[in-house]
């Protein structure tokens, strides 16, 4: 290491002392002078056509501003909420996308759709008005499960979608899997659900929007994982105003988990409103409202068959998927269930060939989109169900059958039949690493221990690959994105020698502030305390993407480092001047320009100065000022995997399961912060262990959301958790600069099917085969008894 | 309007706010006061949560009114001027916290919890924090923060 703050170190982070002292700054912190409050008037009602709104009670209470309603919307020509990715139906023709506008046009289409929006004085006031207003429904018939969408007879959400489908796409060699299956000694078949659930991350989404008539301008304060992207589709989409004239700030946020990447109604409406009622109008949600606007995750029914060989190698894999989309589609919706889910589907094994369709689906309910992991759980928990399930057919070990199928060391880049090229793993080694922690031969033990005491104990697995860093801008082009999928960054060095950053990529949670001054630390040899890192700023920041996909390292960071490339470039042609040497004999190590082979040096800092006092200075040659930008597009995806272990211990009197012990072990690339990494992982595999036992965002068949709160949505607590062993083994990514794969998700991608691994693998004495997602007391107490029935 | 005097953080203040008005509105709302933050809407992420005589309250389930007369104590009111309590140090040493929400509440319970008790097992640990949700760091650096702070408030033993 370079420098004891460089990468590798676990340096302390810099934003926590903000945070800690309670002056972290959040949207809905923020008061501005003149502040008015908006709530919204949201339809109870999952599908309804909306007749006359009268709004004259509410326009005559107390405080109240205005009440806007679609009309007001369609007057002043807003445009609709726009979707980032169309993806193309089997035939080649388009999906189908329907409107979807900011405040409900004559019908609504999921609880929680807004109708109005009443603005007041204070936010009591605008509650209260928001009762007052009065809107006739003629209530239609809905359909709130993508089990009932999917009937020949279900009622439509959108007439131009037949049947509810919003695309038919698939992906893979139909053929040469068929011609797999044929020849197969085994087929292992296995339906699965994947449980619909809410990202819930601990800040309620926030907007304040304020226009100022005097100079025309724009500015929202909003709780977004990437606001160059919000003010890219307000200006172009939405707002239609141009991006000069609108700043977005994402100030402090609260966590996102996906649910805050994307482009929501409200941002725009508040925006908005601001410019109709001449004030600043915020909005914040309460927390039921989060559970019926905020974009929810996962939500699949699949059906999944592998073709294996007698040796058990595995010959072929075929998955059909239907994936919910909600009533509207939210803005990365599309990808999520094509091109970050199906092109996983050959997980970290060597597949000769897969076919895989995926229908999209409308219901009544609210969209599902990116939430973390988004795609790649639900490739993994399918396949390494199906995996599990085919080592108790074929009674082979599980870690046996899986290391027969592994791509090895030697394979990479390994191409998979469903489109991916790897460029580097070991997932080998990940293996070895994980079985070492969990104590895998000690197990019967710890199981003979639980028996004596009247308990079940499983153990559960999964070996993994996930992609991260989604790119390249040119390929996701021609997969249907609308947008680049580089990143940008800006890095100044001020006379003096300390250095601000600015990055496109955003920090909720993730230790930006920190981990990208280890990297200017790493290279410039200063302290990070003489660094700042800014960003979710539109007006500080040049440009960006923002942070999902776990890229804000392997892709901003590697913007950086080429802006840092820049730095150092221009810093030694200063210093050959300065030192009166050739450019090509001077070398810039440990924060010095040194002339090769001689003790002759500047120091960083005098270089810097120099720049900006170019009193002595190559003047005819080289600009003054010492600041460079980037943007970096990947080449590829980066490609982290490992395996997971879970243990868990069953009590057959009550069904209730307890994770006694999980040991994993990842290779998430090079590693700038190890104490960072770590805390990512452990909130991945909380998520993840929640999907697995505890969450599941219940609709029932009308389309009411029987669960939208913390009263009934089971969130994870700190007695739900053990302590958790975590591992790493790196192979550095091939294709950036900094060898970085990205950490955000490994958690909540590898876990979940460990977790049911274990479950089943404590209730197998008993003949329990399968258990859906997630594990509750109940669903497990029913299996044991329906087992023990059945036997 | 009524005029309710609050004590808080040391300070005395009188606000005029109606009687139905909860504690957590009155600090972030009327006192500006914005590091006890509102998480949900049914006193269960304990994103709120303050002293109120030293008992650790989530301030949305009490009235302003009702904490008249008590001394109260919010996330910014913890530290000795510049110097962090050492819960908060050992948030930031254990890396404790990620995006920072649930963190307010998350020391001020903890920090009851090692004054009512000076070692604390895992388990006693997850159990106090009960009423207090995290969903960035799956509680295990939380945890050893606890623990940290009540090994500092110890003496190192």
């Amino acid at each position: 290491m370079a420098n004891a703050q460089g990468i590798g170190a676990s340096v302390k982070r810099k934003e926590d002392r903000r945070f800690l002292l309670g002056k972290g700054q959040y949207t809905d912190d923020l008061t501005l002078p003149d502040q008015a409050h908006a709530v919204f008037v949201r339809s109870p009602y999952a599908h309804a056509t909306i007749g006359k709104i009268d709004a004259t009670a509410a326009l005559a209470a107390p405080g109240v501003l205005a009440v806007l309603t679609g009309d007001d919307v369609a007057a002043d020509g807003l445009g609709g909420i726009p979707c980032g990715w169309a993806v193309k139906n089997k035939d080649g023709s388009d999906m189908v996308e329907p409107p979807h506008p900011s405040l409900a046009q004559g019908k609504v289409r999921h609880v929680g759709d807004p109708v109005a929006m009443v603005i007041a004085e204070s936010k009591a006031a605008a509650k209260a008005a928001a009762k007052l207003v009065d809107i006739d429904y003629d209530a239609l018939p809905a359909t709130g499960l993508l089990a009932d969408a999917i009937q020949p007879d279900a009622p439509q959400v959108w007439e131009q979608a037949k049947g509810n489908v919003c695309f038919d796409w698939h992906i893979g060699d139909e053929a040469a899997t068929d011609a797999a299956f044929a020849k197969a000694a085994h087929v292992v078949e296995l339906d699965l659900v994947n449980n619909r659930v809410a990202p819930n991350a601990m800040e309620p989404r926030a907007a304040n929007g304020h226009y100022d008539a005097a100079s025309d301008n724009y500015t929202l304060y909003t709780t977004s994982q990437n606001p160059h992207l919000i003010r890219l589709l307000m200006a172009a989409f939405t707002l239609h105003v141009p991006e000069h004239k609108l700043r977005v700030v994402a100030p402090d946020v609260g966590g996102g988990f996906g649910s805050k990447i994307f482009h929501y109604a409200e941002e725009l409406l508040v925006t908005w409103a601001s410019r109709r009622v001449g004030r600043p109008v915020k909005w914040t949600a309460e927390r039921s409202e989060s559970f019926v606007t905020d974009a929810h995750g996962r939500d699949h029914i699949s059906k999944a068959r592998l073709a294996v060989d007698a040796n058990g190698k595995f010959l072929g894999l075929r998955v059909h998927t239907y994936a919910n989309m909600g009533a509207y589609l939210s803005t990365f919706a599309p990808a999520v269930p094509t091109y970050l889910y199906a092109t996983l589907l050959s997980g970290p094994y060597d597949f000769p060939a897969i076919y895989a369709e995926v229908k999209a689906i409308f219901t009544n309910t609210v969209a599902l989109d990116a939430y973390r992991g988004a795609g790649r759980p639900e490739a993994t928990y399918l396949l390494e169900r199906l995996v599990e399930t085919a080592a108790r057919q074929l009674k082979i070990d599980r870690v046996e059958l899986r290391r027969r199928n592994l791509i090895k060391p030697e394979q990479f880049p390994y191409q998979t039949q469903v489109a991916l090229q790897y460029d580097i793993g070991n997932y080998q080694a990940t293996l070895d690493m994980a079985l070492a922690a969990i104590k895998y031969d000690e197990f019967g033990a710890r199981q003979a221990a639980s028996a004596a005491r009247g308990k079940l104990r499983g153990l559960g697995m999964s070996t993994y690959i996930e992609a991260c860093g989604i790119a390249p801008s040119a390929l996701v082009g021609a997969l249907g994105a609308r947008a680049g999928l580089y990143e940008a960054a800006n890095v100044r060095v001020h006379p003096t020698g300390s250095v601000t950053v600015f990055t496109g990529t955003h920090s909720h949670g993730q230790g930006h502030e920190t981990t990208f001054a280890q990297l200017i630390a790493d290279r410039l040899g200063v302290s990070t305390d003489q660094v700042e890192v800014v960003h979710g700023d539109t007006d500080r920041i040049p440009f960006g993407m923002g942070t999902y996909g776990s890229r804000s390292a392997s892709v901003g960071g590697s913007a950086i480092v080429k802006a840092l490339d820049k730095i150092v470039d221009k810093g030694k042609k200063i210093a050959a001047h300065l030192l009166e040497a050739s450019v090509g004999d001077i070398e810039f190590k440990d924060g010095a320009y040194r002339v090769v082979g001689t003790d002759r040096q500047k120091a960083f800092g005098e270089v810097a100065f120099a720049a900006y006092v170019p009193h002595n200075y190559p003047i005819e040659t080289v600009e003054p000022g010492l600041e460079e930008s980037a943007f970096y597009d990947p080449k590829n995806f980066t490609f982290p995997g490992g395996t997971h272990f879970v243990e868990v211990e069953v009590d057959p009197e009550t069904g209730v399961v307890d994770v006694v012990d999980v040991a994993i072990a990842d290779d998430v690339g090079v590693i700038i912060n190890p104490m960072i990494v770590d805390g990512q992982a452990h909130g991945g595999l909380a998520q993840g262990i929640g999907q697995a036992l505890y969450e599941e965002a219940v609709y029932d068949s009308d389309g009411q959301l029987s669960n939208g709160s913390y009263m009934s949505y089971c969130m994870p607590r700190a007695a739900d958790l053990p302590m958790f062993k975590v591992g790493n083994h790196v192979t550095a990514c091939t294709h950036n600069p900094l060898g970085i794969k990205g950490v955000g998700e490994v958690g909540a991608i590898g876990v979940p099917p460990a977790v049911i691994n274990a479950v089943l693998d404590a209730l197998a004495p008993l003949g329990v085969t399968d258990i859906s997602m997630p594990a509750t007391p109940e669903k497990v107490w029913r299996a044991i008894a329906a087992a023990k029935k059945g036997g | 309007m009524p005029t309710i005097r609050l004590r808080v953080n040391g300070k005395g203040h009188s606000i005029e706010c109606s009687s139905s008005t909860l504690l957590v509105e009155a600090l972030r709302e009327h006192l500006r006061l914005t590091g006890t933050h509102v998480g949900c809407d049914t006193s269960q992420c304990g994103a709120c949560t303050v002293h109120v005589d030293g008992r650790s309250v989530k301030s949305c389930t009490m009235l302003a009114v009702e904490a008249e007369g008590a001394e109260l104590t919010t996330i910014e009111g913890l530290a000795k001027g510049s110097e962090l309590h050492p819960m908060q140090a050992a948030f930031q040493e254990c890396h404790g916290l990620q995006c920072g929400f649930c963190t307010p509440g998350m020391v001020m319970s903890a920090t009851e919890l090692v004054g009512r008790n000076q070692d604390p097992s895992e388990s006693e640990i997850r159990h106090w924090l009960e009423g207090n949700l995290c969903r960035c760091t799956g509680y295990h650096n939380i945890v050893r923060a606890v623990q940290t702070c009540a090994r500092t408030m110890r003496g190192g033993k």
